[in-house]
């Protein structure tokens, strides 16, 4: 479908919902959000990319294979839950080191956030496998 | 100020829920009834807009900002979803002229 509206409406749109999905992501685990939430948000915002313009032209935006996106999800979930066990803890366990950054104030990373990356990844790698899928029949 | 310490603020929530589900009514009558697809879209798309307005409402009514991060999410999707049946119309007409 090549609408003009569409395409202008998506040059406004898309930037918002993936700064949203960002947002989402990072909110998560002491708020409302998270890795699948904000997956999702991003998985909405291909899907109607490739509305306005066609699955081909996702292809070339995202460059990476949907399947890579998703293995790699996997992979990392699996990396962050693996981390605790080098520690003599349990598998999953949260692993947290705080980051003091000059005028910034301390940031608090930990095992759940790489766990969430994981999830988000495989979250957008198992959108967009069902989407191109289903939109090129 | 505070909002809600205003005399008239339950009776005017009360009342813009009251027709909010007025709205919602009319709406559905519309989705029920609609002679040819594309009504029951637009009037699908209306009812999800109503649901934004309703959510942000609930919002203000119980002072969560949550609400309203969950009334910017369905908007988004909302709109995917519109954009995703005025494509499905467009190709079943397509292939109706063929």
């Amino acid at each position: 479908m090549s609408s003009l509206i569409l395409r202008t409406t998506l040059r406004l749109i898309l930037p918002i919902l993936l700064l949203y999905s960002v947002f989402l992501f990072f909110r998560g685990h002491n708020h409302v959000g998270g890795g699948f939430t904000g997956g999702l948000v991003a998985g909405a915002g291909f899907a109607l990319y490739a509305l306005a313009y066609r699955v081909s032209d996702l292809k070339q935006l995202i460059k990476i294979e949907p399947q890579t996106l998703l293995s790699v999800g996997l992979l990392i979930s699996l990396v962050a839950g693996l981390i605790p066990v080098l520690g003599n803890k349990n598998f999953l366990s949260g692993e947290w080191i705080t980051i003091s950054m000059p005028r910034f104030g301390d940031i608090a990373l930990g095992t759940p956030l790489l766990f969430e990356l994981g999830v988000y990844l495989v979250v957008v790698g198992a959108t967009l496998t069902i989407l191109m899928n289903l939109m090129e029949e | 100020m505070n909002v809600t310490t205003t005399p008239w603020f339950d009776v005017v929530i009360n009342l813009v829920f009251l027709t909010m589900g007025i709205n919602f009514f009319i709406t559905f009558i519309r989705l029920a009834k609609g002679p040819s697809v594309a009504d029951r879209v637009v009037a699908l798309d209306l009812i999800a807009a109503l649901a934004v307005g309703v959510i942000a409402l609930y919002a203000v009514a119980t002072e969560t900002s949550l609400y309203i991060d969950c009334a910017l999410a369905l908007a988004l999707v909302a709109f995917l979803s519109t954009v995703a049946f005025a494509q499905y119309l467009m190709r079943r007409r397509g292939d109706q002229h063929e």
